[in-house]
């Protein structure tokens, strides 16, 4: 399809190379077993899986920052994976990443203002720091920070505040593509429902194709247009969120839509499904 | 005149670290007999430093400053440092948070099972090991054996938590604490957790005071809720009272503010701004006439 941005095939991804001290002879075990993805421009796709489902080894992997045994991985055309360094640069400004925990990926030694600003100089975006400060204000104004906000160390601002500016730094770069990885899993729901809707929101303005790596099948439902179900390095139901909600054809999907327990009374709900296998694949990852 | 498990009676506490500011403020719930209770908030709320109030591990920056909380009509907070010990195993047990830190890395779970049940049940080292076994078949582990041979590591973290609520069941206890014990899991492994431990508690008929940040889990397990913001009580009622006809603003801008899977076109509501504002003026409200605050 013409309007794919990212697509992946047949990704094999195996943990372990031979040469440390500690190494065992050949590759580990693998944690992806030929995935296939595809994100469309301007697309929300969600990756759902438990741990150890290789849910974040994907998403590290559609971003090049691992290698894959075997598969490809087309961003716009060109296969990351046979990039080398220098070829790869021009792709990483349109590459982003929102990590998890933004308090550990937010050196604490640095100011918010240098942690936004320096990026901007790095890819070119801004010739000197006054053209990138003004840029940074902006965002900071977009993603509801104040101006000041730069003047701030990461551990003087709240989670929300953290992964407001985990937003700001990706999307300040003006991505075509961003990689969001638990990113809600930290916070309060009201907190966790004020970066939601400000993504949703920036996805559209920008044209933004983002995929959203999360263990909760609700927020999945509530921002992504398409859903990806992984289980133990496989994909083992993908679609539009409508149709796979509805009427998942997997029975894995079944069970952790089954799973999710909402926000309202229901007796049965507790001993139904109890008498299918307790989730052996979730045991046996570990 | 009903009798409660446990009664908390306008417990107040201050952070001495922090300009002695208010972190429970006259907090009062019961837990009857046999009563799954819980205690929701977000972060700050206060629901852990209740469950540690209980269990008389205050961390040395928190001062209780009123209140009293009576197990059995005893003054929890007036016993002696021996009678809490010996309420506390016996009577009164933890299902922790992490399952990956409760446990003694360097031990097996063998020993560290029948630690409590010599010490606090008496029993003989036979005895405990067959009573451990036993009672890891009553949390459906289907191989007790080899699960008392392992070390914590080379169990999964729903293992570690089925261990966790057999050492919390195992000495018979008339109440438990349960801090935040699915957090940490899987939906699916949470899922089989929450029904164990609403089976124990049937039936043993244990109270079971439920501490989570989560309005879905206590949805499905608790019978009674008791939601907390800033240490302050903001509305208690049945789980079905609470979760179909919320009274406070703060309850239903919670529940507006969860995405559900099912209603793909509500959820993540922003709370409203007079609604934040009115939590403010009313917490404000109370400190300046209960705690004596300047209202500043």
């Amino acid at each position: 399809m013409t309007n794919d941005l990212l697509v992946a095939r047949g990704l094999v991804v195996a943990y372990g190379r031979p040469g440390g001290l500690f190494a065992r002879k050949g590759a580990g075990p693998a944690v992806l077993h030929g995935v296939a993805i595809r994100v469309g421009k301007g697309e929300t796709v969600g990756i759902v899986g438990e741990s150890g489902s290789g849910k974040t080894t994907l998403g590290r992997t559609l971003l090049g920052l691992v290698k894959p045994a075997a598969g490809s991985v087309l961003f716009d055309g060109n296969d990351i994976t046979k990039l080398d360094e220098t070829a790869r640069r021009p792709l990483r400004r349109r590459m982003q990443m929102i990590f998890q925990d933004p308090m550990s990926s937010l050196n604490p030694r640095h100011t918010i203002g240098r942690i936004l600003i320096e990026p901007i100089l790095l890819h070119g975006l801004a010739t000197n720091r006054a053209a990138a400060l003004a840029l940074v204000h902006g965002v900071l104004d977009r993603v509801g920070l104040s101006r000041n906000t730069v003047d701030h160390f990461s551990y003087e601002l709240s989670g929300g505040q953290r992964q407001r500016v985990g937003i700001a730094r990706a999307v300040v770069l003006r991505p075509d593509f961003v990689l969001a990885d638990e990113i809600v899993s930290g916070l309060d729901v009201s907190t966790q429902a004020q970066v939601l809707r400000l993504l949703k929101e920036l996805t559209g303005e920008m044209h933004l194709a983002l995929a959203f790596i999360s263990h909760d099948l609700s927020v999945i439902r509530a921002i992504c247009q398409r859903v990806v179900v992984m289980c133990e390095g496989r994909v083992v139901e993908e679609g539009p969120c409508e149709q796979v909600f509805a009427a998942p054809l997997a029975a894995y999907t079944r069970m952790l839509i089954d799973a999710i327990p909402l926000p309202e009374v229901d007796p049965g709900w507790l001993t139904r499904g109890a008498s299918a296998p307790p989730a052996p694949i979730a045991q046996l990852a570990r | 005149m009903r009798m409660p498990r446990l009664s908390i009676d306008a417990l107040t506490a201050i952070s001495l670290r922090d300009g002695n500011r208010p972190i429970l403020r006259e907090v009062s719930l019961a837990v009857d007999l046999g009563e799954v209770h819980g205690i929701v908030g977000e972060s700050g709320a206060g629901k852990s430093t209740i469950a540690k109030a209980i269990l008389g591990i205050i961390p040395s920056q928190v001062k209780l400053t009123g209140g009293r909380i009576e197990f059995e009509a005893r003054d929890i907070l007036a016993m002696s440092r021996n009678e809490l010990r010996g309420l506390l195993g016996h009577d009164i047990t933890l299902i922790p948070q992490d399952p990956s830190t409760a446990l003694n890395p360097s031990r097996r779970i063998d020993s560290q099972l029948t630690d409590g049940l010599r010490a606090k049940r008496g029993l003989s080292a036979k005895q405990a090991r067959l009573r451990a076994g036993a009672l890891l078949e009553e949390v459906q582990i289907r191989d007790p054996e080899r699960v008392l041979t392992s070390y914590p590591h080379q169990l999964s973290g729903g293992m570690r938590q089925r261990v966790l609520i057999a050492a919390a069941f195992g000495l018979e206890p008339k109440l438990v604490i349960a801090d935040e014990p699915t957090t940490a899991l899987d939906v699916t492994v949470q899922k089989q957790i929450l029904r164990l431990i609403r089976s124990l508690q049937e039936r043993h008929g244990t109270s079971v005071l439920f501490v989570s940040h989560d309005l879905g889990v206590v949805a499905k397990i608790c019978d009674r809720l008791t939601v907390l913001y800033m240490g302050k009580v903001m509305e208690q009622g049945t789980t079905a009272e609470v979760l179909n006809a919320p009274r406070h603003p703060y309850t239903k801008a919670l529940l507006a503010a969860i995405p559900r899977y099912d209603r793909p076109n509500t959820g993540l509501e922003p709370t409203p701004p007079e609604v934040i504002a009115a939590l403010r003026a009313e917490i404000a409200a109370f400190d300046v006439k209960v705690m004596g605050a300047r209202d500043d």
